[in-house]
C-alpha cells in the first residue's frame, strides 16, 4: 500500500512539473514585450529596459522558469503586469470562491447521481428506470450556464427565494457564504449529476451480470442483498475515474458560471487578464486550476487502492 | 423417495424451447452425472434448479426437492433453500468469487444469510470449513483475498461457500474444467469424501465421460435439450442403449490410425533453449528474472508427430512461441532444416514460412470481419512471391477440400460455420504454404467429444496424403496418446520425460509424468490394439 | 454491422439532428433575414409569422441567427472531434501495438496529463497568447478530445491484441503496424464511431460555453453561446432571449446523444442477444 501511495505522490510531483513547464512555455510563445505593452508605444528605450528588469524579462527563459516555479512554492506568484500588484493577493480571495464552489458542486453532484443511479439500476427496464434513463438524458444535453439562467429567473427573480447574484464574503459568516454558492453549485451539479448517475447505472449493471454475482445468489442472497453488499463496492471503481474527471469540469464549468451569478472567483479576473495581456495573471490562474485538478486526481487514485484491494499488492 | 426429483421440466426462454421433459432424480450419498455436448441443456437444468434462470426465462413442470416443489415457490423462499439446503459451484473459479471481499467473509456469508448466528461464530466455522476443502488456516488465513489464490484454490474456496450449512443437495456445473488434470483430480477426490461425509447428494455436470466413468454412480446422457439415455454408470458403460450415448462413448475411446512414420531424418531441432522474463519486483523496480523455458533441447524429426504435455504454467506455449519465432530466447538455438529461426534480433522469414500453427480457440481465431478466402491466404504474407489470380484460387480450394470442406465456403463469413469446422478452416490456414512443419497448441481441447474424433480423423488422413510433421500440445492426455508417435513430458520449464508415446504412457519413468497419468481419469477401455496402416 | 433497423433511439436523434444540420446548411445560402443588419425599431418582438422566433435587442431575426448559429456549433464540434480522432486513434493503436514499453508509458501519462487541463483551460492560454477566435475553440476543444480516443483505442485494442487470430497473423510475419490497419482497426470502428457522436454532442457544449465568455467565435459570426451571453441581461425583459438558443443547444446535443445510444445498441452483440 505504502509503495502505491509513494507510486501516486511521484506521479503527481511529476505531473505538476510537465504541467507548469507545458503553460510556461505556451505563455513564453506569445508575442510582443509586455514592459512596452505597458508603457506604451513612444517609451524610451532605457525606461524600457528598466521595467524589463524589474518585470524579471532580462534574464534567460530557463532562469525564468525556474524563478516562477520556486516563487510559487514560497507563494509568491509574481507581479500583475496591469495592476502592478502581487498577483498572489489578487488570486486568494477568488480562489476560495472558485475552489469551494466545485467542490459544493461535486458533492451535490455525487449525492444526487450515486441514488439515482443505484435506482434506475435495481429497477432496471422498469418505469423507474425509464424515468430516470429519460432525466439524465435531458440532463446531459443541457449546458450548465444556460440551466442556471434558467434558475436565476425562476428562483430568483420570479420567487425570490435566492438573491440573483453576487457573494457577500467569507468573513460576513460561513452560512451567507454558502448560500450565495448554492444556487451556482445546484445548476453546475444536475448536469453533472445526470452524466455520473447514467455511469453509476450502467457500471451497476455490467457487475449485476459478473460471475461472482450468481455465486452470491446461489448462497441464498435476495437481488437486493447482492446488489447493496457485492456489486455496489465493484461498481464504484470505473465510477470514482468519471468523479476525479469531474472535478476538472465543475472547476471549468464554475468559472463560466461566475458570469451568471456575478460571483468574484477566478472567472472574472482571468477573462479580464486575458484582454489585457496580463500574461502573469493568466500563467497562474491556470497554474492553479491545473495544481487543484492533479490533486484531486491523485486523492481520487488513493480511494481506488481504499475500495479495491487487488491495487494494494506490491506487483 | 428421491432427495431431488426432476419432473418433465420444460424451459423455454423468450419462446424458444430450451430443454424438453427432463426427468432425472439424485438421492442422497450420490453421485449423479448430467452428461452431454455443447448446448445440451445440462447447465440450464441445473440453473432451473437453483432457480436462477436467466430473464425472460419460463419453467414447467415439477422440481422437487425433499417434497418441496421448487417452481412452485416465490423468490424469497428460493433465497432461504439456496445456500442451506441446495448448494452450487460454477465452472470457472477465476471469475466465480467478489475480488474486493475476502474468502474468509465470502464462506461466512452463506452462513450469515440464513442463521442469525454472531459475525465471530460464522467466522470460526468459515475457517472450519476451508480447513476441511483443504485450505487451513495457517497457510490460508481468512483475510486473503481472491486474487491472492490460484484457480484451484478458488474452487476450494467456492465449494467452502456452496457447503457451509451442510446443504442436502450440491450441483457442481462443470468444476474442474478449467483446472489442471492434478488439480481436477483433487477437487474430484474431495466431492467424493464431502459426499460420503455429509451424505450429500451431488449433480455433477460434465462433458468429459472420463470424469463420469470414474466418479458417477448413475449417468444421464443430455443431447439437445431432451433427456435420451439414464442408467447406473458402469450398465452404461458396457452396453449403452441409445444412438446418441453409443456415439458418444465412441467418440470418447476413439482410436486414430496413424500412418506409420517415415524414416528419420531431423527436421527442429530445439538446442539448450532458455527463455526469462523480467519480472519486475518491489518499488524501485528490481528487476528479478522468471525462467519459463529451462535448458530444453530435442529433435523433431521429419514426418514425426511429437506431443508436448505439461500443465499450465509448465512453458509450453512460452517455448511454442519462440519456435514460431515470435519471442527470442535468451540461450540456445532452434533451428529448422538446419537453418536458424532467430538471426539477431530478427526472426527469419524463410525458415518461418516453413513452420504454421493451429490454436485452440475456434472461435478467437479468425478476424469476425474476414471473410474465409481472405483468412485462409494470410500466410501468404511469408512468401516472397505469394500467388496471384487463378493460381491463389487453386490453392484456396485446395486448402479447403483437403480440410473436407467445399471451396465454394471461400466467400463465407466465419461465424457461418461451426466451432468443428472453424478448426478445420485453421488447420486449412496452416496448410495452406505447405510448411515443413504444424504446432497444433491445443487445437482440440475446445471441441466437443464426437467434433474431436472428427477432427483428428481428419489429422490421421492428412498424414497419409502430405508428408506432414507436426508438434502437438495439450493437456489431455487421451487426446495426446492417439495421435502422437513420441511424447515430451514439461514441468516447470523443463523437460522430465520423453519417449515413443506408448512406452511414456505404459512404463512412465519419471515421478511427475506418474502423477499426471494417475491424475487423468480414463474411461475404461474396450481393449484395441492400435493397428498401423 | 447489425442488420436489424435503425432503433427508435437512432431515428429521432438522427431527425433532430438532421434538423440543425439542414438549418446550418440551407443558412450558407439564405436565410430569412440578414444577420448582420441592425433593426432597431423592430427589437425584441414575440414569435410572429414575420418573425418565426421574434428579434432580439438589435432587430435581428432570431430564427436567421439560429440558423447561421448552428453553423459555428456544428463546425467547431465536427472539426475538434476531428482533431482527437486524427491524433487520438494513431496514439492508441501505436500504444497499445507497443503496449508495456516505454512508447505505450509515455502515451498514457501524456494523456493524463491532458486530462488535467480541462478545454476552458487551454481556450484560456491559447486566446491569452493568440487572441479569441473560433480556430482557437476548435484546437482547444480539439486537443481535449485526443486523450478521450486515445485511451478507449489503446483499452479497446488491447484485448484485442490478445485473441489468437492477431497471433496467427503475427505467426504470418505480419508487423505492428500492419494488424493495427488490417485487424484491430476494422474492429473497433464501431465503437468509434458511437464515441464520435458522444465527443461531438460535447464539443457543442463546450463552444457554447466559450462562446459566452468570450473565447469562441467572435462577432460579427454568430453563435448560440454569444447570443445566451447577449440576452442576460435582458432576461427578465425577454426571456425567449435566453430560452431559443439553449433550446437550440438542448436539442442538438440530446439529438446526438440519442443517436450514439441508438448506435450503441444496434453494434452491442450482448444487448442484441438479450431481446
Amino acid at each position: 500500500m505504502i509503495g502505491y501511495v509513494l507510486r501516486r505522490l511521484g506521479s503527481l510531483i511529476v505531473s505538476l512539473i510537465v504541467a507548469s513547464l507545458v503553460i510556461f512555455m505556451v505563455v513564453e510563445v506569445a508575442p510582443g514585450d509586455p514592459a512596452a505593452f505597458m508603457l506604451g508605444m513612444n517609451a524610451q528605450p532605457d525606461t524600457l529596459a528598466a521595467l524589463r528588469a524589474e518585470l524579471g524579462l532580462n534574464v534567460s527563459k530557463p532562469e525564468r522558469y525556474l524563478n516562477w516555479v520556486s516563487g510559487m512554492v514560497q507563494g509568491d506568484f509574481g507581479t500583475s503586469y496591469t495592476y502592478r500588484t502581487p498577483v498572489a493577493g489578487m488570486i486568494a480571495d477568488r480562489m476560495w470562491i472558485s475552489l469551494p464552489l466545485a467542490v459544493y458542486a461535486l458533492v451535490l453532484s455525487t449525492l444526487i447521481a450515486f441514488p439515482a443511479g443505484i435506482y434506475a439500476a435495481s429497477r432496471r427496464g422498469a418505469a423507474g428506470d425509464i424515468a430516470v434513463m429519460g432525466a439524465t438524458q435531458l440532463g446531459v444535453a443541457v449546458p450548465n450556464f444556460w440551466f442556471a439562467m434558467i434558475m436565476v429567473l425562476v428562483f430568483a427573480i420570479n420567487l425570490g427565494w435566492f438573491s440573483a447574484g453576487g457573494f457577500p464574503g467569507w468573513d460576513k459568516g460561513v452560512w451567507g457564504g454558502i448560500k450565495a454558492l448554492t444556487l451556482p453549485a445546484i445548476a453546475l451539479a444536475l448536469p453533472q449529476a445526470a452524466i455520473l448517475a447514467r455511469v453509476m447505472r450502467s457500471s451497476l449493471l455490467d457487475m449485476l451480470g459478473e460471475d461472482f454475482i450468481r455465486t452470491a445468489r446461489a448462497k441464498g442472497l435476495s437481488g437486493r442483498e447482492v446488489l447493496w453488499k457485492h456489486a455496489l463496492r465493484n461498481a464504484l471503481i470505473p465510477v470514482l475515474t468519471i468523479i476525479g474527471l469531474q472535478f476538472s469540469f465543475l472547476l471549468a464549468g464554475g468559472i463560466i458560471i461566475e458570469q451568471v451569478f456575478y460571483l468574484p472567483g477566478l472567472g472574472r479576473l482571468v477573462f479580464q487578464a486575458i484582454t489585457q495581456r496580463d500574461l502573469i495573471v493568466v500563467e497562474s490562474v491556470v497554474m492553479l486550476l491545473v495544481f487543484a485538478v492533479i490533486v484531486v486526481n491523485f486523492v481520487v487514485d488513493l480511494t481506488y487502492a481504499m475500495v479495491d484491494p487487488r491495487l494494494r499488492v506490491r506487483t | 423417495m428421491s432427495l431431488l426429483q426432476v419432473n418433465h421440466l420444460s424451459v423455454a426462454i423468450h419462446a424458444h424451447p430450451v430443454l424438453q421433459d427432463i426427468s432425472l432424480n439424485v438421492d442422497a450419498g450420490e453421485i449423479v452425472a448430467l452428461t452431454g455436448e455443447s448446448g445440451s441443456g445440462k447447465s440450464m437444468t441445473s440453473l432451473a434448479v437453483m432457480g436462477l434462470l436467466p430473464r425472460g426465462a419460463q419453467a414447467k413442470g415439477q422440481i422437487m426437492l425433499d417434497g418441496t416443489d421448487l417452481l412452485a415457490q416465490s423468490e424469497a423462499q428460493l433465497c432461504g433453500l439456496r445456500g442451506r439446503a441446495m448448494g452450487m459451484i460454477f465452472q470457472e473459479p477465476m471469475t466465480a468469487l467478489n475480488p474486493v471481499q475476502t474468502i474468509g467473509d465470502q464462506v461466512a456469508e452463506t452462513i450469515l444469510v440464513h442463521e442469525k448466528t454472531p459475525r465471530a461464530v460464522a467466522q470460526d466455522c468459515a475457517a472450519a470449513m476451508l480447513a476441511r476443502v483443504g485450505l487451513p488456516g495457517d497457510r490460508f488465513p481468512l483475510s486473503r483475498y481472491p486474487h491472492e489464490l490460484s484457480g484451484g484454490q478458488r474452487q476450494r474456496v467456492g465449494l467452502a461457500m456452496a457447503i457451509a450449512l451442510r446443504p442436502r443437495l450440491l450441483i457442481a456445473d462443470e468444476p474442474t474444467t478449467a483446472l489442471d488434470v492434478t488439480t481436477q483430480a483433487q477437487i474430484l477426490g474431495l466431492l467424493k469424501e464431502l459426499v460420503a461425509d455429509f451424505g450429500m447428494g451431488l449433480l455433477l455436470i460434465t462433458h468429459d465421460l472420463a470424469v463420469v466413468g470414474s466418479i458417477a454412480d448413475r449417468v444421464v446422457v443430455m443431447q439437445k435439450g431432451r433427456v435420451v439415455e439414464a442408467g447406473p454408470t458402469a450398465t452404461l458403460l458396457a452396453a449403452p442403449a441409445h444412438p446418441y450415448t453409443r456415439m458418444l462413448f465412441a467418440a470418447s475411446r476413439h482410436r486414430v490410425d496413424l500412418p506409420s512414420p517415415p524414416l528419420p531424418k531431423p527436421l527442429l531441432e530445439v538446442r539448450q533453449v532458455v527463455r526469462d522474463y523480467r519480472v519486475r519486483r518491489g518499488m524501485l523496480g528490481r528487476a528479478a528474472r522468471f525462467r519459463a523455458v529451462d535448458d530444453v533441447s530435442f529433435t523433431l524429426q521429419r514426418g514425426e508427430r511429437l506431443g508436448l504435455v505439461g500443465e499450465s504454467g509448465c512453458g509450453k506455449s512460452t517455448l511454442t512461441r519462440a519456435i514460431l519465432g515470435l519471442e527470442q530466447v535468451q540461450g540456445g538455438t532452434i533451428t529448422l532444416e538446419g537453418e536458424p529461426v532467430w538471426t539477431g534480433a530478427r526472426a527469419n522469414r524463410g525458415v518461418r514460412r516453413k513452420m504454421q500453427v493451429v490454436f485452440q480457440d475456434p472461435y478467437g481465431s479468425f478476424n469476425p470481419r474476414h471473410r474465409v478466402d481472405r483468412l485462409i491466404t494470410e500466410p501468404f504474407h511469408l512468401l516472397d512471391r505469394p500467388p496471384t489470380g487463378p493460381d491463389r484460387q487453386d490453392a484456396i480450394a485446395e486448402a479447403l477440400t483437403s480440410v473436407g470442406l467445399s471451396p465454394a465456403d471461400a466467400g463465407k463469413f466465419i461465424h457461418e460455420f461451426s466451432g468443428g469446422q472453424r478448426q478445420r478452416i485453421a488447420i486449412a490456414r496452416a496448410l495452406i504454404i505447405k510448411p515443413a512443419l504444424i504446432v497444433f497448441d491445443e487445437a482440440v481441447s475446445a471441441l466437443d467429444v464426437s467434433v474431436r474424433a472428427q477432427v483428428l480423423d481428419l489429422l490421421a488422413d492428412l498424414c497419409r496424403r502430405y508428408p506432414l510433421s507436426y508438434l502437438f500440445i495439450s493437456h489431455d492426455l487421451t487426446v495426446v496418446r492417439s495421435i502422437t508417435d513420441r511424447v515430451m513430458v514439461m514441468q516447470a520449464g523443463k523437460i522430465v520425460e520423453a519417449g515413443a508415446t506408448e512406452a511414456v504412457f505404459s512404463a512412465p519413468q519419471h515421478p511427475y509424468t506418474r502423477a499426471l497419468i494417475a491424475a487423468a481419469p480414463r474411461l475404461p477401455d474396450i481393449a484395441r490394439p492400435l493397428i498401423h496402416a | 454491422m447489425s442488420r436489424h433497423w435503425p432503433n427508435r433511439s437512432l431515428m429521432i436523434g438522427a431527425a433532430l439532428v438532421l434538423v440543425f444540420i439542414s438549418g446550418g446548411m440551407v443558412s450558407l445560402l439564405w436565410t430569412p433575414y440578414a444577420i448582420d443588419g441592425v433593426d432597431i425599431p423592430n427589437k425584441m418582438l414575440m414569435p410572429s409569422a414575420a418573425h418565426w422566433l421574434g428579434t432580439d435587442h438589435l432587430g435581428r431575426d432570431i430564427l436567421s441567427m439560429i440558423m447561421v448559429g448552428a453553423q459555428t456549433s456544428i463546425a467547431v464540434a465536427v472539426l475538434a472531434v476531428g482533431i482527437g480522432m486524427g491524433v487520438g486513434i494513431p496514439l492508441g493503436l501505436w500504444a497499445a501495438a507497443r503496449a508495456g514499453g516505454w512508447l505505450d508509458e509515455v502515451i498514457m501519462r501524456g494523456n493524463d496529463l491532458v486530462f488535467a487541463f480541462p478545454s476552458l483551460v487551454i481556450a484560456i492560454l491559447i486566446t491569452a497568447v493568440f487572441g479569441p477566435g473560433a480556430v482557437n475553440a476548435i484546437i482547444a476543444i480539439g486537443i481535449f478530445n485526443i486523450p478521450v480516443f486515445a485511451r478507449l483505442t489503446r483499452g479497446a485494442a488491447l484485448s484485442l491484441w490478445r485473441r489468437d487470430f492477431v497471433l496467427a497473423a503475427r505467426v504470418s510475419g505480419k508487423s505492428g503496424l500492419r494488424i493495427s490497419a488490417e485487424h484491430i482497426l476494422p474492429n473497433i470502428t464501431s465503437l468509434l464511431i458511437v464515441q464520435g457522436t458522444i465527443q461531438f454532442s460535447l464539443g457543442i457544449l463546450a463552444e457554447a460555453g466559450l462562446s459566452y465568455v468570450g473565447l469562441g467565435a467572435q462577432p460579427p459570426i454568430p453563435s448560440w453561446g454569444r447570443m445566451l451571453a447577449e440576452s442576460q441581461t435582458l432576461v427578465s425583459l425577454a426571456p425567449q432571449l435566453a430560452l431559443i438558443p439553449g433550446l437550440a443547444i438542448v436539442l442538438t446535443v440530446l439529438g446526438l446523444n440519442l443517436m450514439g445510444d441508438g448506435l450503441r445498441d444496434m453494434l452491442d452483440p450482448r444487448i442484441r442477444a438479450e431481446r
